[in-house]
Parts: structure tokens; C-alpha cells; sequence
């Protein structure tokens, strides 16, 4: 695999292997120090020409944790913020010799648009409301850990299916591995062509919440109101919102997830989020795990398909430098 | 050089196709005689075997972007890239920078495309600016020669305004006594804010905000009612969508005064062609789908469109290389229109000359375009040979934007020579000046 811009672009066998592989990535984090020598010599961008906090961290300690090099690159500091192009930016961190590209962007499909400007990897972070492939990837392994697979499972996306590239990501590699999908959102938050996509879809969540074996929740993005899409806060809560009395109706042992943030109060009532059902630190968790999935498996040998002998290597403990604290005093 | 015979080739006009040969008078910019194969000599000659020789063709629809942003298209750059494409004349739309919206800009305007390698024909704009609110002294600009009328933007969205406007036009003539005529965009911004490619199947899936086919359909449907209660004939812009080419025929079928163009790029390409997210497919109206490509050739086909105009629209290419949301609509299109749909379409070459020659030159009022190939008619004249193969570069291109859909296609007929006004403006393939 050279570049992730979409799970479509992927079967459900290389989805597999990079879950496989993240299993050995999870147990490296489990070392006394967790880091591996694999990437040791590339370096990794982070591009994000849009705020995430999340997202960034989490591949910027996986990247870490491979022994790769790591740089920041953020709009807001930027010469894009003196007009440069996309092209003149993404051509500019190319010459410097990169090895992977992590973009994130507002608009659809500018993952796909640079790999025409650069020879690194390129890794999408997510783009627009097209998609966010390593979020699910990390939902599809949080779902494999806690429910043991994802084949047959039913799983309700509730929200802002619309304008959502966690929904399109989703969708698509939780149909690849074989789960039922069924959306939830009144019309004004769904796509307005769904006739290709192998979902179900409803404006009743309390019709398909007792079948859930993961109810996952979207964000809410408080601009909906303004554009006629939504009448209220309240309104969407009440028709859409993980309350307390919807909660009971879910199974003991279903999954509650969620991308995060959390709007409390709108998506998900606040004295649910504390219900151990909800999967949203593990999510953050398989996060880093994916995530080192997905960079050794383009920029590395690739060899996943047998992740057991893939030859990780191991940093040796005594190499940890012990800072003294106090430093000053 | 006086006379120039073209001798060997086919002469296609409204009369159908012949083996003729056929002198050009230079300084009359005229055609002097046809006459049976090896009847006629000249100064000059071309030997034109296995090519057609046909009146030259007239783009209804074009940005030339000079004045405003010649760094982008020049009259004569412009000029250039039609004169190859075999245009004799092109329609030059108003939305330029000032919009061409008064008689002392179309005169400024006239003088600028005094270096043009073909006919620029400039439109007005029906309201001040463009913006749809207070009309524009039209009946000045159509003493200086404007013989088409277009806030081609955005269209016309209010219904009132369209309304008076047609009425307002309908009494004016040119100087040669034609009608002249107001070209609509149709699309109802309030159904399509917002929306970047066709609302469909690919919107959806590439998560792209979608222009919905209605909000064509209701702009077809208002302007369609609002002429009929004008009173006035109205021509509609670059229809996309089988729903739009509908409407039309059932008006043309009940004897409305409506004429109709469509573009090449909607009569090749499907909206799935955004699934790259490569920019050259981003256009306004959208993409459409393949039953709406169909329709469109259908169309073609039976008349309901009588016209196949560019919408040539240039872009330096850094606001074509914006992510696709960010980036203008348009594409160029003078140098490849006619090989693109020659190679592509399986429609009889009469056909497609007719809907790029004479057809539009009725519906534009310019009686110098679109003319018999006889003793005495202006020598505007295209000589292509449609077996010649050739690759689109989109990097060599006349243009001086190269945002085109059609690069890297291989093409199948290509044109030789080009005649504007009796002067040989393509020779062989290449711009003579």
C-alpha cells in the first residue's frame, strides 16, 4: 500500500492485515518502552490544514513510537497564511525529502489531489465529509477487541450522516468486514443519493436501537441549526440523543462510540458517557495502535499478511534517558 | 495573394455535401466561385483532398476575460485558440472586467478585437453590472452592433426582471433589421448554493455539497413561462439535465420562440468523472449523469438543441489546482470542441457542423456567419480533415489557460484551415499569425 486517501480504494483482506497488524503494534505499546526501531530514518509530515487535536497527537505518537521522524506542519503558522498554494506548500514539503504525508483538510478530496505533487506516502487524516480512513480503522479494531468481530453485527450511525466523513469511512469498512449498517438521521442530514451505499436507513432510532450491537453516535456541528437543517438543539436531542431512557433500551453488552468530542447534553445525555458500554477511550487507545498499523504498512516492508514474523525490533530499555527532576533548583 | 482556390475537398452547407472546389476573394472577403473539381483557378491553391470544407463555425458562449484578467485569455490569445478550433466568430460574454453593461465599453470593446484571428462578436449585459436588478441601456448597445444580450453569471433569477427585460428587447433590431436575443443561464442559485458537482450518487459518496438537476429544471420552466408572457423569444444556455431537455422540446413542440445550446463537456462526461477530484471536471451547469447524456445527445439529435456552444472558460491554473470546493467552474473548450464531438459522437457530421455553424449563427443575428458556400457569401469558412489523428496537450494549447477536461484524449479529425473574413487565419493545422 503506497497511500490511504479512502477505504474504498481497499479490500476487506488488506483491512484485516492492517488489524492485524495494529494487535502487534498494541502489544509493542505494552513494553516498558514502547517503541520500535521500524521506521527509524523516515520522516513523517503532519499536515493539517485543519484544527485536530485528537487525530494529530495520535499519529504523531505512533510515528514516534516507530522511531520516525516527525514534523508539525499547521495552517495557522504557515505560508498559507501569506497566500501560498496548496501545490506551491505540498511541493515545498516534498523537496525536503519526506517519506509520508498525514494530511488533514476541510475540503473533500485534497488527499487524493496532492499525490500528484509529491512522491511521499500520503495519508489521509480526514478530508472534508469524504473521509477519515484511519478512524475507521480504529472503530473496526475497537469493535473487533470488544465484541470479538465485526461479522454480522448490527451497527446504528446515528447524526450527521451528511456531512460526515467519519459515516462515509464507516460505512464502508464496517460493511467490508462484514457488519449490518443502519443509519439514523432525519433527511436533511443524510446524503441525498443512498441507493448505492448497503445500508438501512431510518429517522426512528428508537425502531433499530434494541438491534444494536454498537450504537455510534456523530457530532453535532451547532452551524446545522443555522442552515435550516435542523430546528434545535433540543429537538435533535430528543429525536436523535443517546438519553438515559434510550440507554436502557440498548443492550447490556452493546458498544456506545463515538469520534469525539462529545457534545454532552445533544448527542449523548451526561450521565450516560460514564456507562461502562462506552467505547470512546478505547477508540482513542486502538488509535495510536491503527495508526502504526498504517504508516509501517506504507512506508514499511508491508509484509502483514504475516504479522507474527514481521521483525519489529525492540529499543532497549537502558536507552531511556532518566531526567533528573528539579531541574533549577 | 488575391485569390485562394481550395481544390480536391467535399463542400458541406445547408444544401448538404458536394465535390467542389471553391476560390476565396482576400480583399472582399468573399467567396468568388465554386465550381466542379479542376474547374477553377487562382493566385493561390490548397490542395484539400479527403477534407470537408464547411462555413465556419460561430461559439454562442464564450469568456474571453479581456478586459479584467488578461493574464488568463486575450482577445487575440482567445482568437487564437478558436481560429484552430475552426470558429469564424465567437459571442463573447459580457461578465468581463468592467462587465460590458454600455455602449462606450462594446465600442471599446470593438476596437480591442481588431487583432482577433476571427469574429468577436461582443454580448451585452441585460442589467447594470450584470447583477439583475436595473436594466442596461440596451438599445444603445445594440446600435453599436450587440445582437445578443446575457447576464450569463448567474442568470437571470427574478422572474420580474426577466419579464421586462424581454419586453424591453423584443421591439429592438439591429441595423440589418435582425432580432436580437437575451441568452439565460438557468439555474435557481437558492435550490444550488453552495453545491460544487451534480447532487447525486458521486456528491454523495465523494461527500461533495451537490447541485440538485432541479435547480435547472425550475429556471427552464420559469424562463420558458416568463418568455411566453413576454411575448419575446429567448435562448437558454448550456442545458444540462433530461429533465431541462424536455421542457424544451415540449415548448418547441407548442411553437415557443426558444432556442437551446449544450455544451461538448455535457455531451461527453458524466458527473462520475469527479470521482479524481481533478478540478478540469468541475463545470457549472454540472456534470450530469449518463441518462442525462444521453438525453443531451438525443437532443442534439432531434433538435430540441440547436446549438453546441463552449462556455470556454479560463483559469490560471492556480485557482484550478484549489481542492475541488475552492475551485472556479469552467474549462476551456474552442480548440477541441468540433474533433472532441466528431471523435465521440455518433451523430451525422452535417448534424454537428449545422449545430456549430449555421444554427448558431441564426440564433446570434450575425447574417456575415453561417452562409451558403456560393459566389458572393462572406468567406468565413473551416477546412477540417476527419481523419486525422492527434493528442490533446493541454500544456501547448492556443489558450493561455489549459484547464481543459479532454487532456491526453486522442482525437479523430483535426482542423486544417481556417477563414475569417477572407484572410487565412489556419494554414495546415497551425495559427498563421
Amino acid at each position: 500500500m503506497r497511500n490511504l486517501l479512502s477505504i474504498q480504494d481497499h479490500d476487506a483482506d488488506e483491512l484485516r492485515g492492517i488489524l492485524k497488524l495494529a494487535e502487534s503494534f498494541e502489544v509493542v505499546q505494552q513494553r516498558e518502552v514502547p517503541k520500535v526501531p521500524a521506521l527509524r530514518g523516515n520522516t513523517v509530515v503532519l499536515a493539517f490544514f485543519e484544527d485536530s487535536t485528537r487525530t494529530r497527537t495520535s499519529f504523531d505518537l505512533a510515528a514516534r513510537r516507530l522511531s520516525a521522524d516527525v514534523i508539525n506542519f499547521s495552517a495557522g503558522s504557515s505560508s498559507l497564511k501569506k497566500g501560498e498554494s496548496l501545490r506551491d506548500t505540498i511541493e515545498t514539503i516534498n523537496a525536503m525529502g519526506v517519506n509520508a504525508i498525514v494530511i488533514r483538510h476541510a475540503s473533500s478530496g485534497v488527499p487524493q489531489q496532492i499525490t500528484k505533487w509529491t512522491d511521499a506516502s500520503v495519508i489521509n487524516a480526514g478530508d472534508g465529509w469524504h473521509q477519515h480512513p484511519t478512524q475507521a480503522l480504529l472503530d473496526s479494531y475497537t469493535i473487533q477487541k470488544r465484541l470479538g468481530t465485526l461479522e454480522g453485527k448490527r451497527i446504528v450511525l446515528c447524526g450527521d450522516i451528511k456531512h460526515s466523513r467519519v459515516a462515509r469511512s464507516n460505512v464502508q469498512a464496517f460493511t467490508k468486514l462484514g457488519a449490518k449498517v443502519t443509519l439514523v438521521a432525519p433527511k436533511t442530514l443524510l446524503p441525498s443519493a443512498l441507493q448505492r451505499w448497503p445500508v438501512e436507513v431510518t429517522s426512528k432510532l428508537d425502531e433499530v436501537i434494541e438491534e444494536a450491537d454498537v450504537l455510534y453516535l456523530l457530532r453535532i456541528q451547532h452551524e446545522r441549526m443555522g442552515q435550516s437543517l435542523l430546528p434545535s438543539v433540543r429537538e435533535y436531542r430528543t429525536a436523535f440523543g443517546l438519553t438515559r431512557e434510550r440507554a436502557k433500551k440498548l443492550n447490556y453488552n452493546a458498544l456506545i462510540m463515538h469520534p469525539g468530542p462529545m457534545n454532552r447534553g445533544v448527542e449523548i445525555d451526561p450521565d450516560v458517557v460514564d456507562d461502562p458500554r462506552v467505547a470512546v477511550l478505547d477508540q482513542v487507545a486502538a488509535g495510536v495502535s491503527v495508526r502504526m498499523a498504517v504508516l509501517f504498512h506504507t512506508l514499511g516492508p508491508g509484509q502483514f499478511d504475516k504479522p507474527d514474523d514481521v521483525d519489529l525490533g525492540t529499543e532497549r530499555p537502558t536507552s531511556r534517558i532518566r531526567v533528573a527532576s528539579g531541574v533549577g533548583r | 495573394m488575391t485569390t485562394l482556390l481550395f481544390a480536391g475537398g467535399e463542400l458541406l452547407d445547408q444544401r448538404g455535401r458536394n465535390k467542389r472546389d471553391l476560390v476565396v476573394h482576400h480583399e472582399s472577403g468573399s467567396i468568388q466561385q465554386t465550381g466542379v473539381p479542376g474547374s477553377l483557378e487562382a493566385d493561390r491553391t490548397l490542395r484539400i483532398d479527403g477534407c470537408v470544407l464547411s462555413p465556419g463555425f460561430l461559439d454562442l458562449h464564450a469568456h474571453l476575460r479581456d478586459p479584467g484578467d488578461e493574464g488568463v485569455e486575450t482577445v487575440l490569445s482567445a482568437s487564437r485558440a478558436a481560429a484552430l478550433g475552426g470558429f469564424t466568430a465567437v459571442i463573447a460574454m459580457p461578465d468581463t472586467d468592467p462587465p460590458i453593461d454600455n455602449a462606450g465599453l462594446v465600442t471599446a470593446a470593438r476596437v480591442g478585437a481588431e487583432v482577433a484571428l476571427c469574429q468577436i462578436a461582443q454580448a451585452g449585459c441585460v442589467s447594470n453590472a450584470g447583477e439583475g436588478v436595473e436594466l442596461a441601456p440596451m438599445a444603445e448597445m445594440v446600435e453599436r452592433g450587440v445582437t445578443m444580450f446575457s447576464d450569463s453569471g448567474r442568470g437571470i433569477q427574478d422572474a420580474g426582471f426577466l419579464r421586462r427585460a424581454l419586453e424591453y428587447l423584443s421591439d429592438l433590431r439591429t441595423k440589418e433589421g435582425n432580432h436580437v436575443v437575451l441568452a439565460q443561464r438557468c439555474e435557481r442559485m437558492d435550490l444550488s448554493v453552495g453545491g460544487h458537482m451534480h447532487e447525486g450518487d458521486w456528491s454523495s459518496e465523494l461527500g461533495i455539497e451537490g447541485i440538485p438537476a432541479q435547480s435547472e429544471e425550475l429556471m427552464v420552466a420559469q424562463s420558458l413561462a416568463t418568455a411566453a408572457l413576454s411575448g419575446a423569444a429567448i435562448h437558454l444556455q448550456h442545458l444540462s439535465t433530461a429533465g431541462s431537455f424536455e421542457l424544451v422540446r415540449r415548448a418547441k413542440a407548442d411553437g415557443a420562440a426558444v432556442t437551446a445550446d449544450v455544451s461538448p463537456h455535457h455531451l461527453l462526461f458524466t458527473d462520475e468523472a469527479c470521482r479524481s477530484f481533478d478540478t478540469s471536471f468541475k463545470v457549472s451547469p454540472p456534470l450530469r449523469t449518463a441518462k442525462d447524456v444521453v438525453a443531451a445527445r438525443a437532443a442534439l439529435l432531434d433538435g430540441t438543441i440547436d446549438a453546441v456552444a463552449t462556455g470556454h472558460a479560463p483559469f490560471a491554473s492556480d485557482l484550478k489546482e484549489r481542492p475541488f470546493d475552492q475551485a472556479p467552474f469552467g474549462v476551456i473548450g474552442l480548440e477541441t470542441a468540433f474533433a472532441a464531438l466528431l471523435t465521440h459522437l455518433d451523430l451525422p457530421v452535417e448534424q454537428l457542423v449545422a449545430a456549430m455553424s449555421w444554427q448558431p449563427a441564426a440564433i446570434a443575428g450575425l447574417s456575415n456567419q453561417g452562409q451558403r458556400l456560393e459566389a458572393g457569401s462572406p468567406a468565413n469558412l473551416v477546412v477540417f480533415d476527419p481523419n486525422k489523428t492527434w493528442t490533446v496537450d493541454a500544456k501547448s494549447m492556443a489558450s493561455r489557460s489549459s484547464n481543459t477536461p479532454f487532456s491526453g484524449n486522442a482525437f479523430t479529425g483535426k482542423i486544417r484551415h481556417t477563414v475569417s473574413n477572407g484572410e487565412l487565419v489556419v494554414e495546415n493545422f497551425e495559427v498563421t499569425r
